[in-house]
């Protein structure tokens, strides 16, 4: 059985990371969360475009993310700042709920420089509450884990794809949860994914979900002829959006998928496994969404170089393009180049991620968490009102 | 001969080069299926990552890759040659 060092939470889940994590409900509160961040140490604020005029699914979609994000369990405690009381105190309480210490500030009737003097109050005691929990051994599998490609290539394909796929079937062999996505980047294997569905509901939910996706393209009267491939694939050698879904669905192994989640989803039914979960191809995007649904550690295969990172989900990244593996070193987690010189085999390149993992879990920074990559981008469905 | 592309399923139509491959080169490729080897003189230059054609498709054709369709041949092309976007569309947009 492996076991890595993690952080149990008050709900009993396990994180990676031990964050005091100041966030704003929305784009005006960004600033209050910035100061409290520059004047309180380890402090992680998470400032971002949004949360202001949005309504109906995307409304519910803001706040199932920024709760999620807080709620994860690579964060030991929260702040909340918001302009007004009411969104403020459904973050919190959403947080809350998971019983880890939470705290609310809004700022009309008070000014910025009230809330950062009392936000800064609380952020000291939550950081030394923090600092004094301690990592205790767990199973690996009692981790959510994430994946997702990008800047893809052909060398995806051949070799990161597949080294992720034999690490993703040891992850759920060992009970843990692990989340896929990028439902417009399925088009062309969206029929492998359905045949492994594991039941005709998770099914039925999963072609719902990529159906709406592609017809919501097509309702602009737009295909994603120029966009899908990207340049970047297409500079790397992919020529199609199948040949690119059929690179990207290696990585999610051989097992049988248990869920489809909306975007931001926490797997509700207690059911460990693999889960689809619709959401965009953009990496900052996707990250977010996952890590909103209680994902604690990301897996990046990466073709030409993408930079990723997230603030509160460390992304693992490894490539098997040798020219990315030496013009980009310090973004680069794992080499397993030599899978196309095969001079590696894909069990050998399994063993080395599966060990990258553990160590990344047990507190290893990656490549993207020393360079201060922290991609946090919210994903919108309506324009605002 | 040390191999210079790889193809993903024996049938497939297109090998992915894993290094730059020169116009006119006789190259040797391996079925990562089975391991069996195939060689192929490269009519077009191939850079790394890039697809290099082991059997030809007339146009309007299925291209296969990993064993399923990848799109459609433009043109058609035969054996050795570059396929990408110049040759091979989508046949879902």
């Amino acid at each position: 059985m492996v076991t890595v060092e993690g952080y149990r939470r008050e709900n009993g889940t396990v994180g990676v990371r031990n964050h005091v994590a100041l966030i704003p409900v929305d784009d005006l509160s960004n600033a209050a969360c910035l100061s409290v961040e520059a004047q309180v140490a380890a402090t992680l604020a998470l400032p971002h475009a949004y949360g202001r005029l949005q309504y109906g699914e995307d409304l519910e979609l803001h706040f199932r993310t920024m709760i999620g994000t807080g709620a994860n369990p690579n964060v030991a405690a929260a702040i909340v700042i918001g302009i007004e009381p009411n969104w403020t105190a459904r973050i919190a309480e959403g947080i809350a709920a998971t019983g880890k210490p939470v705290e609310a500030f809004s700022i009309e009737r008070n000014g910025d420089l009230e809330v950062v003097r009392k936000a800064g109050h609380a952020a000291q005691r939550l950081v030394q509450h923090a600092s004094s929990l301690r990592r205790e051994t767990v199973e690996l599998g009692e981790l959510t884990v994430s994946i997702k490609c990008g800047e893809s290539d052909t060398t995806t394909g051949l070799g990161s794809c597949p080294t992720v796929g034999v690490v993703v079937d040891e992850l759920v062999d060992a009970g843990a949860t692990v989340f896929f996505g990028e439902t417009p980047e399925l088009t062309g294997g969206e029929h492998l994914i359905a045949e492994r569905c594991a039941t005709d509901t998770v099914r039925e939910a999963f072609m719902g979900m990529y159906s709406a996706y592609v017809d919501g393209i097509e309702s602009h009267g737009a295909d994603l002829m120029g966009s899908q491939p990207t340049q970047g694939n297409i500079a790397g050698g992919l020529s199609t959006i199948e040949e690119k879904a059929l690179g990207n669905i290696e990585k999610t192994g051989t097992k049988p998928v248990v869920g489809a989640l909306a975007p931001a989803e926490a797997p509700s039914n207690g059911t460990r496994g693999l889960y689809f979960m619709d959401s965009s191809s953009a990496a900052a995007e996707h990250i977010t969404l996952m890590c909103a649904g209680g994902a604690v550690l990301h897996i990046f295969p990466t073709g030409q170089g993408n930079v990723i990172g997230h603030p509160v989900e460390p992304v693992i990244k490894l490539t098997a393009n040798p020219t990315t593996a030496s013009t980009m070193v310090e973004h680069v987690d794992l080499d397993v180049s030599g899978l196309l010189r095969r001079e590696l085999t894909l069990e050998q390149a399994g063993a080395q991620l599966s060990e990258l993992l553990v160590r990344t879990a047990n507190g290893r920074l990656t490549c993207a968490e020393t360079l201060k990559h922290r991609e946090f981008v919210l994903t919108r469905l309506y324009p605002s009102a | 001969m040390e191999h210079r592309f790889l193809i993903h399923k024996r049938g497939d139509h297109v090998g992915v080069a894993v290094v730059d491959i020169a116009a006119g080169e006789r190259v040797v490729g391996i079925h990562m299926d089975d391991d069996s080897s195939i060689e192929v003189d490269a009519v077009d230059p191939v850079p790394l990552g890039h697809k290099i054609a082991v059997a030809p498709a007339g146009d309007g054709d299925d291209v296969l890759e990993y064993g399923i369709r990848i799109g459609l041949a433009t043109g058609g092309f035969g054996a050795g040659a570059h396929v990408h976007t110049h040759n091979l569309r989508s046949a879902r947009w």
